[in-house]
């Protein structure tokens, strides 16, 4: 109870600071438009209805991906630069439990991309999504936003001991948009990039998503895509008291 | 060594591997804090004074778990500040001077509502507590007010309430009054005194002697990493009280004039500090010793302004202390 109390209070808080910058809303507004805008005028050189449908969906993933990962490995960094990241170290809550809440208030800004994304694509591109198991299509983009979360969480972790890891959001950006089939099926790729690619849960997720449109049965995507999330969201957990202590035996908690 | 300390620090070393050049890169290793030892009873306000790069954050973060020591062994309230830094940290509130280190976009209600979750303050008492403590450092009727329009003064008070919203028995003040105003100092000062009445165990540090002055029951002077007296204000002032304190007031001291200052027979110690366009030569003298004459003429055609002579201040204890390191 008292856990769910702090990642509530934590999350409302992180949001709120979050949706205060309205230069970072309208930014965060542009980010995710602009690069569907992209994909939907490449897809429809193709005069393919259902390479459109395909772009329309790989889009909103590819949003949640580009807020996700980006953003959340430059949460601690904004710490540093605030110099809150001493005092949340020095606080008896355990760290995993400080960043949970974080990471979910940046993973609500996905939900946002999503959803912008798919009525842009409807709005000036006519693209209609048909989705064939609405209930289970939902619950594929929960179940990813909620997987990608946990990617951000471990990549988080990293930028306490070395302050410069919040470019490795920048640096997974565009890979993960290739490698996890937002946009070009991984088949296209040499067969060893497949297994990079069913390692990362986004694209068991994207699969799912596609599948519970399509009127498959996406049910073992979605139970990898949450098992993989957890996999990684266990090992920033465990990695997080050993980085923690790095840090401190490195003296990187207070350098920006 | 006192029967049962509260913090209690025994030969702390720390060091930081510094790198230089770009293309061939030199790892140096700096020895911020070279075998510091002390302990502070229950109760105590115990000071740690010395100048810039002396060691005395390096040690405070060392003692909130923060920084691992390189050598050494601490504890807080008899937890090792290595093996259980959680059980040091529930105990302990921390407050660090300047600007940094609160949500600017958040208003002081949610800075203190964020911090009362991290430290476990039960549901219940939060809005008491909350409330007593805005209060206690004058935000009252601003507290939903975001932190970005605050002043430093009010950003200070807030950190000391953030500091204390669980009520720890042990506070650690890094330098709480730098850059505040006399006014808001003042305040500070009287608001660190309340919280040692309450009977909080406290380590401050500062630049300000008059500072530790009125408000240490002891005080360690850290220098170049080492601790180099330590004692009560009176204790400290009294190793310098056998003399007396000559000040010359000069325009345009050339370098190299203190040297020779110091070497006069007579002269304990000398420095220089810088007063507007004036430089004021702070001699202290051996008992009985007049040094006036010669200190004028060594200092040969620089333009001399007053000159005067006074009682030894703790200040005057810390320069000669900090001077012979």
């Amino acid at each position: 109870m008292k856990v769910l109390r702090l990642v509530s209070v934590s999350y409302w808080l992180h949001l709120k600071m979050l949706a205060t910058s309205a230069f970072e809303g309208v930014f965060q507004v542009i980010w995710p438009l602009f690069f569907a805008t992209t994909a939907f005028l490449v897809f429809r050189q193709s005069h393919d209805p259902h390479a459109l449908v395909y772009a329309g969906l790989g889009s909103a993933v590819m949003g949640i991906w580009s807020v996700i990962a980006t953003t959340a490995s430059g949460l601690l960094q904004r710490e540093r630069w605030h110099g809150t990241l001493e005092l949340l170290v020095a606080s008896p809550t355990p760290f995993a439990l400080v960043l949970v809440p974080m990471t979910a208030a940046m993973a609500s800004l996905g939900v946002y991309s999503l959803v912008a994304t798919l009525l842009w694509g409807w709005l000036l591109f006519g693209i209609t999504v048909p989705v064939a198991h609405p209930v289970v299509f939902v619950l594929a983009i929960v179940v990813s936003i909620f997987a990608i979360a946990l990617i951000g969480f471990l990549l988080s972790v990293t930028v306490v001991r070395y302050r410069t890891a919040w470019a490795l959001g920048n640096l997974l950006e565009y890979p993960g948009w290739l490698v996890c089939g937002f946009l070009v099926p991984i088949t296209l790729f040499p067969h060893w990039v497949g297994w990079i690619a069913y390692a990362l849960p986004p694209t068991w997720g994207m699969a799912a998503i596609r599948s519970a449109a399509s009127g498959g049965s996406p049910w073992g995507q979605i139970v990898m895509c949450l098992v993989l999330g957890l996999a990684y969201g266990a090992a920033g957990a465990l990695v997080s008291e050993s980085v923690l202590r790095s840090a401190r035996r490195n003296a990187t908690l207070a350098l920006t | 060594m006192l029967s049962d300390p509260v913090v209690e620090a025994l030969d702390l070393h720390r060091s930081y591997r510094t790198r230089t050049g770009i293309l061939k890169r030199e790892r140096r290793d700096v020895d911020a804090v070279r075998g510091v030892s002390f302990a502070i009873e229950r109760g105590e306000l115990f000071g740690l004074l010395g100048p810039n790069g002396a060691g005395k954050t390096t040690t405070i973060k060392m003692l909130i778990t923060l920084l691992l020591p390189s050598a050494g062994t601490a504890r807080v309230l008899g937890h090792d500040v290595v093996d259980a830094p959680r059980d040091v940290r529930r105990h302990i509130g921390y407050v660090f001077g300047g600007d940094r280190g609160l949500y600017e976009r958040l208003s002081a209600l949610d800075n203190l509502r964020y911090f009362s979750e991290l430290y476990g303050v039960p549901p219940r008492e939060q809005r008491q507590r909350i409330g007593e403590l805005l209060e206690m450092v004058g935000l009252t009727g601003r507290e939903k007010e975001r932190v970005e329009g605050f002043s430093r003064g009010m950003r200070q008070r807030l950190h000391i309430a953030r500091g204390l919203l669980h009520d720890p028995a042990v506070l650690f003040l890094d330098e709480p009054s730098i850059g505040i105003d006399p006014v808001g100092a003042r305040e500070l000062r009287a608001t660190i005194a309340q919280l040692r009445e309450q009977g909080k165990t406290i380590l401050l540090t500062t630049h300000y002697m008059f500072e530790a002055d009125e408000l240490c029951d002891r005080i360690a002077v850290i220098a170049d990493g080492t601790i180099v007296a330590e004692g009560t204000p009176s204790q400290l002032k009294g190793r310098v009280a056998d003399g007396h304190v000559a000040e010359v007031e000069t325009f345009g001291l050339p370098d190299g004039h203190l040297d020779v200052v110091r070497s006069l027979a007579g002269v304990r110690s000398a420095a220089v500090e810088e007063r507007g366009q004036a430089q004021v030569l702070i001699v202290q003298v051996e008992p009985g010793a007049e040094v006036t004459s010669g200190v004028l003429s060594s200092i040969g055609g620089t333009r001399v302004g007053k000159v005067s002579a006074r009682e030894p201040t703790l200040e005057d204890a810390y320069v000669e202390l900090v001077s012979a390191s």
